[in-house]
C-alpha cells in the first residue's frame, strides 16, 4: 500500500493523473471518432459508387490492420508528413506534435471505422416507412434527419456504441508505446524504478477493470432514457 | 514513395507472418479449449462454478490486451515459487507468454460466444432427445455442439480476426512477428508509409482469408 501513497513517496498521485489522461484520450478518440463517422456514414449509404468504395476502404483497411501498426504509422509518420506540409509554406524547421494528439488521432481514426459500421447499421435497420413517411408530410432534410432518424438511430446504436467505447478504451493502452504517459506507461515507468511489474500492471489491471465498470454502468443508464417509449 | 524499400521489405515481412501465424493458431486452439470448459461452466447450475467462470470471462474482456501479455510476462517472474519451478522454463520465454496471454484472453471471448450459443438452443430439441432415450453425453455432442457450432460461427470469425491483430502486441514483448519486424524497418529506415502499406496489406491479406473460410464454413453447417 506504500506503493499507493500520496505525494513524493507513492505513485498514488502519478497513477490517478495517468488514469485522467486515459479518459481524456479515449474520449478524444471516440470524438474524433464520431467525426470520422460523420463523414463516411453518408458515403456508406449513398449510391455513388465511388463513394461507397471510399468508404468501404476506409473500414476494411483499419478494422483488418492491427492497431498498433496504425499508431506506429502516425507516431512516426505524423510529423513527417506535418514537415512537408510546412515546408510547402516554406517552414523547413523540426516539428514535433504531441503525443497526446497523435495518440487520439490514430485511435479516433480506429474508432470511427466501427462507429461507421455501427451508424450504417442502425440507419438501414430504421423502418422504411419512416423515412417515406417524413417525405410525404414535407419535413426539410435537417428536420428530418435530426428529428425523426437520429433518435431512433441512437437508440438502436447505443448497445453497439457500448461495445465501441469499450475497445476504445481498451486501444488507449496502445498509445504507450509513443511515450504518452497514460495508465499502462505509468505502470511501466512504476515497475521499472521500483522493481515491482506484478504489482503494479495488476494495479493498472484494476483501473482498467474500474474504467469499464463504471462506464458500463453510465451507458446502461443512458439506454434506459433513450428506449423510453419502447 | 520508396518502391525499393517496399520490395526488400516483402520477404523479411513475410518470413514474420509465420511467426504471426503461429503464435495465431496456438492461441486459437488452446483458447477454443478453454472457451468450450469456461462457456460449460458459465451454463452449470453451481453458483461457485459459474461466479468463477463468470469473474474469469470478465477480467479477461474488461482490461486490454497489453496489460495481460505484461502481467504474464514481466509479473509472473518475480515471483519466487515460480522462477524456482517447472513453470520458469515455459514462463521465460516471451513466445510462450505471449501465447498463454492470447489464448486466456481468446478464450475468455470464446466462452462468451459458446455460452450465448448454448443458450439460444431451443430446449425442445434437448427434450426432443432425452425422449428418445439418447444418452445425455451422446445429446451433447450430436446435439448441442454441432447446433452451437452453427449458431456462434459468425461471431467467432470475428474473434478469430481480432486475434489475428491482437498478435501484433507479441510485439511489445521483443517477439519479432509482422508488427515487430516492421517496426524495426520504420525505425531503421523512417519510411512508416511504405512499411504500413506492405505490412498492412499481409495483414489484410489474411483478414480476408479468414473473412472467407468462415463464409465457407457457414455455408457448410447452415440448415439447408
Amino acid at each position: 500500500m506504500e506503493l499507493l501513497a500520496f505525494g513524493k513517496t507513492g505513485w498514488g498521485d502519478e497513477l490517478f493523473i495517468a488514469t485522467l489522461m486515459t479518459l481524456a484520450v479515449s474520449i478524444t478518440a471516440m470524438l474524433i471518432g464520431f467525426l470520422f463517422a460523420l463523414i463516411f456514414t453518408p458515403l456508406k449509404l449513398s449510391k455513388n459508387k465511388f463513394l461507397n468504395l471510399l468508404a468501404n476502404c476506409y473500414t476494411t483497411v483499419i478494422r483488418g490492420v492491427p492497431e498498433l501498426l496504425v499508431i506506429y504509422l502516425f507516431f512516426f509518420g505524423g510529423s513527417a508528413a506535418i514537415m512537408f506540409v510546412a515546408s510547402i509554406f516554406g517552414y523547413n524547421d523540426y516539428i514535433e506534435i504531441n503525443a497526446f494528439i497523435t495518440g487520439s488521432c490514430a485511435i479516433g481514426i480506429i474508432s470511427g471505422a466501427y462507429s461507421t459500421e455501427v451508424f450504417r447499421g442502425a440507419i438501414q435497420s430504421i423502418d422504411k416507412g419512416q423515412f417515406e413517411a417524413s417525405k410525404v408530410l414535407g419535413l426539410k432534410k435537417p428536420i428530418h434527419f435530426f428529428k425523426v432518424i437520429m433518435p431512433q438511430m441512437l437508440r438502436l446504436a447505443l448497445p453497439n456504441l457500448s461495445n465501441v467505447w469499450q475497445i476504445t478504451l481498451k486501444d488507449t493502452s496502445l498509445i504507450s508505446v509513443t511515450g504518452l504517459v497514460e495508465i499502462m506507461r505509468q505502470s511501466y515507468i512504476a515497475a521499472g524504478s521500483t522493481r515491482d511489474p506484478l504489482f503494479f500492471y495488476s494495479f493498472a489491471a484494476v483501473l482498467y477493470l474500474l474504467l469499464t465498470f463504471l462506464s458500463m454502468k453510465i451507458i446502461n443508464r443512458l439506454e434506459i432514457k433513450y428506449s423510453k417509449g419502447y | 514513395m520508396d518502391f525499393d524499400l517496399m520490395i526488400s521489405s516483402f520477404p523479411k515481412l513475410l518470413n514474420a507472418t509465420l511467426i504471426t501465424l503461429k503464435l495465431l493458431s496456438l492461441s486459437l486452439i488452446i483458447g477454443l479449449m478453454l472457451g468450450l470448459l469456461f462457456s460449460i461452466m458459465r451454463i452449470s447450475k453451481n453458483p461457485i462454478i459459474n461466479k468463477f467462470a463468470y469473474g474469469y470471462s470478465y477480467f479477461f474482456r474488461g482490461t486490454p490486451l497489453l496489460v495481460q501479455i505484461f502481467i504474464i510476462y514481466f509479473g509472473l517472474g518475480q515471483l519466487e515459487f515460480i522462477r524456482s519451478s517447472f513453470l520458469w522454463a515455459v514462463l521465460k520465454e516471451p513466445y510462450w507468454c505471449a501465447i498463454i496471454a492470447f489464448a486466456l484472453n481468446t478464450g475468455a471471448y470464446t466462452s462468451e460466444i459458446l455460452r450465448s450459443a448454448f443458450q439460444t438452443i431451443k430446449p425442445g430439441l434437448i427434450e426432443a432427445g432425452k425422449s428418445l432415450g439418447i444418452q445425455t453425453r451422446i445429446i451433447f455432442f450430436k446435439i448441442q455442439v454441432p447446433i452451437a457450432i452453427r449458431q456462434s460461427l459468425p461471431a467467432y470469425g470475428n474473434e478469430v480476426i481480432l486475434m489475428l491483430k491482437g498478435t501484433s502486441l507479441a510485439s511489445t514483448v521483443t517477439i519479432m512477428d509482422i508488427t515487430g519486424v516492421a517496426k524495426y524497418i520504420i525505425s531503421t529506415t523512417f519510411k512508416p508509409v511504405e512499411v504500413f502499406i506492405v505490412a498492412g496489406g499481409i495483414y489484410l491479406f489474411m483478414t480476408f482469408i479468414v473473412h472467407n473460410v468462415i463464409k465457407l464454413l457457414e455455408k457448410k453447417y447452415s440448415f439447408k
